[in-house]
């Protein structure tokens, strides 16, 4: 959580000694998970030092496309959101929960307890933070609590940086979650290079990341520097073109619920689930049985499960939402909607993760647009 | 616990998808104490003994033979489960429903007068009613011993019926048709073989078959339209071991 106090603090780190930063990490225990280049993306893997970064690489996304490329430049952090997020180290896609033996004809359950790995998050964006802080508030609270979840996210060291670029799928400023995070993260740095320099601004969020950095040989802060960490900022903002119009969106999603458009998106939405998979928000999980005859053991794992399945709203006269319209409308409309009947807040943080990675490139900010232009009002 | 009594069946196939029941080898031991394993002739030359509890069935139906045959399995057994592609979906030996029977027996066959054979190549379900299908060519074993303890213990089968980019996900594989414009089923096609293709950076092949209410012609579109591909790639791509199965047949003149 935010400790406002340490807000204001903020230092330099120049690019030279960055790997102390790793080094640090790993004298406190930590497992760095941060952005790692794998053949075609960059992806969320375990850090061992600052080589495993996609320094010197970027990405070009649109709808239903992903493409690396080189930059001019040796950034560290200088490429937009993957596919992945904290979601699949916090929330993992299959966790087991109990196992039961069976000894001599008695029935022994076991509670699974699981060793809690301490993550420190390297690169974490804007969008992802505050995607985490929704995740927190169902995995946290009432019958979804999670105990591993919360574990997890306790130990967990966030070390935010500051986008200095978009790319053409990001939508943060449509929904207040960036491109800036302002708190909630225990160290959040900001890249600035140029030509003459390459440096990070360090801003310190927690006690516990002040301790991390106090070792390590940082410079005190200049107006100058502030200017160029402000320029990064704004270069992430003016690079930001698309836009989702969020006034009375839950209004606008329960009065067009039999809206022409739900078809039209339906013949091209192809249910592969790909959105919910890739959405740093999504949380739906199922619960799958499986026994062992030769150790007569039976376990009991949560998987993540996802509403464009048949299976999901199956009931027993059938599948509630048996066509794939039926699907993506509740996909949707809870994610935009009834989320924040649900929350009291948007379930969407503008990533733009489900708009890139979307196989056949069906843009939400598209549809919702699609849904204002012809509201059912304007129709009749 | 009583003993079930299961037999296995092989009609127009390759036997890969029986062989994966000796593949259990780990857990043949106890499938053994569990089932009585009443006819396999892939393990045993034991001759077969109705009634039986589970039938497990793989291949195509191609000849009258058979036709009668699948009949009469289905009425000595309880419980009927087709396993692989042939079984449920007609097999990569379906292709020739697109074609005529005699030109295909032409240019397999020196003698094709001697080639008794149905016009087409149909799943067992167009025969018999079928209780349980695994799909997959060839399935996998797993899913088939979680099939088989599912119907010894009398619970639902718990398998996934998601897409195989549910499996590309869940393993952290980055989409090989957004990052590398890649043709690939998978968003079509039913997960189980855990996404093995993408993972080596191929586009996913289909082997598993559609998956419930698949849109073959939007990822068809889409395919032609921005990632170039031609519509005769398009086609074949869609027709292999699972060419007539809803879904992907026929999907181009859909579109």
């Amino acid at each position: 959580m935010p400790e406002p106090m340490f807000l204001e603090k903020k230092k330099i780190l120049q690019r030279q000694d960055f790997g102390k930063l790793i080094d640090a990490l790993h004298q406190e225990g930590y497992t760095i998970i941060g952005p790692v280049l794998s053949e075609t993306a960059i992806s969320y893997g375990e850090i061992q030092s600052e080589t495993d970064l996609p320094i010197g690489w970027t990405d070009i996304q649109e709808a239903g496309k992903y493409q690396l490329k080189r930059r001019p430049d040796e950034a560290l952090f200088g490429y937009n959101v993957g596919f992945q997020s904290m979601k699949k180290y916090l929330f993992p896609p299959r966790q087991r929960l109990f196992t039961v033996d069976k000894k001599a004809g008695r029935l022994t359950f076991v509670e699974e307890n699981p060793q809690i790995q301490k993550y420190a998050f390297l690169g974490v964006r804007s969008c992802d933070l505050h995607a985490a802080l929704i995740q927190d508030k169902i995995f946290s609270e009432g019958s979804s609590r999670d105990k591993a979840y919360v574990r997890r996210r306790e130990e967990a060291f966030v070390i935010v940086v500051q986008c200095g670029q978009s790319s053409s799928c990001c939508f943060c400023l449509s929904m207040g979650t960036g491109p800036k995070a302002e708190g909630g993260f225990d160290l959040a740095l900001t890249e600035c290079i140029d030509r003459q320099q390459h440096f990070f601004l360090i801003e310190i969020g927690s006690l516990r990341g002040e301790k991390l950095i106090s070792s390590l040989p940082l410079k005190d802060v200049k107006e100058e520097d502030l200017l160029f960490a402000a320029r990064v900022i704004d270069n992430a903002k003016a690079q930001m073109t698309k836009v989702m119009d969020t006034k009375g969106i839950k209004e606008l999603f329960y009065s067009n619920w039999e809206h022409p458009r739900w078809d039209d998106v339906a013949s091209r939405c192809i249910a592969c689930s790909t959105c919910t998979l890739v959405c740093p928000t999504c949380f739906c999980w199922t619960i799958e049985d499986s026994i062992s005859l030769t150790d007569q053991k039976a376990e009991r794992w949560k998987r993540w499960d996802f509403c464009y399945s048949m299976e999901f709203s199956h009931l027993p006269s059938g599948s509630v939402r048996s066509s794939i319209k039926s699907r993506y409308r509740q996909w949707l409309s809870h994610k935009l909607a009834s989320w924040i009947d649900q929350f009291g807040m948007s379930g969407c943080v503008g990533c733009g993760r489900c708009i890139t990675w979307c196989p056949v490139g069906i843009d939400i900010t598209e549809e919702v647009a699609a849904l204002r232009v012809q509201s059912k009002e304007d129709v009749s | 616990m009583v003993m079930k009594k299961l037999a296995v069946w092989k009609f127009t196939s390759c036997d890969g998808c029986q062989l994966s029941l000796l593949d259990l080898e780990d857990e043949l031991l106890e499938i053994d104490k569990n089932f009585v394993i009443s006819y396999f002739l892939e393990a045993s030359s034991r001759s077969p003994d109705p009634p039986f509890d589970i039938s497990l069935v793989e291949g195509s139906i191609t000849t009258e033979e058979a036709k009668r045959k699948i009949i009469e399995i289905r009425n000595h057994s309880s419980i009927l489960i087709t396993i692989g592609a042939c079984a449920t979906a007609g097999g990569i030996q379906a292709l020739r429903n697109f074609a005529s029977l005699q030109t295909a027996k032409e240019r397999v066959y020196p003698q094709p007068e001697l080639i008794n054979v149905l016009p087409t190549s149909l799943p067992i379900s167009q025969y018999v009613q079928v209780d349980y299908e695994l799909q997959g060519c060839p399935i996998n074993k797993q899913q088939l011993l979680s099939v088989l303890y599912s119907f010894l213990f009398g619970f639902r089968p718990s398998l996934n019926s998601g897409s195989v980019c549910m499996e590309c996900k869940m393993r952290g594989t980055p989409c090989v048709m957004v990052s590398s414009k890649t043709l690939c089923l998978g968003p079509v096609t039913h997960a189980g073989c855990g996404a093995i293709c993408p993972s080596f950076g191929r586009g996913c092949y289909g082997c598993y078959g559609p998956k419930e209410t698949p849109n073959s012609p939007s990822l068809s579109r889409w395919a032609k339209e921005k990632l170039s591909i031609e519509s005769t790639v398009l086609k074949q791509a869609f027709h292999t071991f699972n060419c007539i199965a809803d879904g992907f047949k026929r999907f181009d003149e859909e579109d």
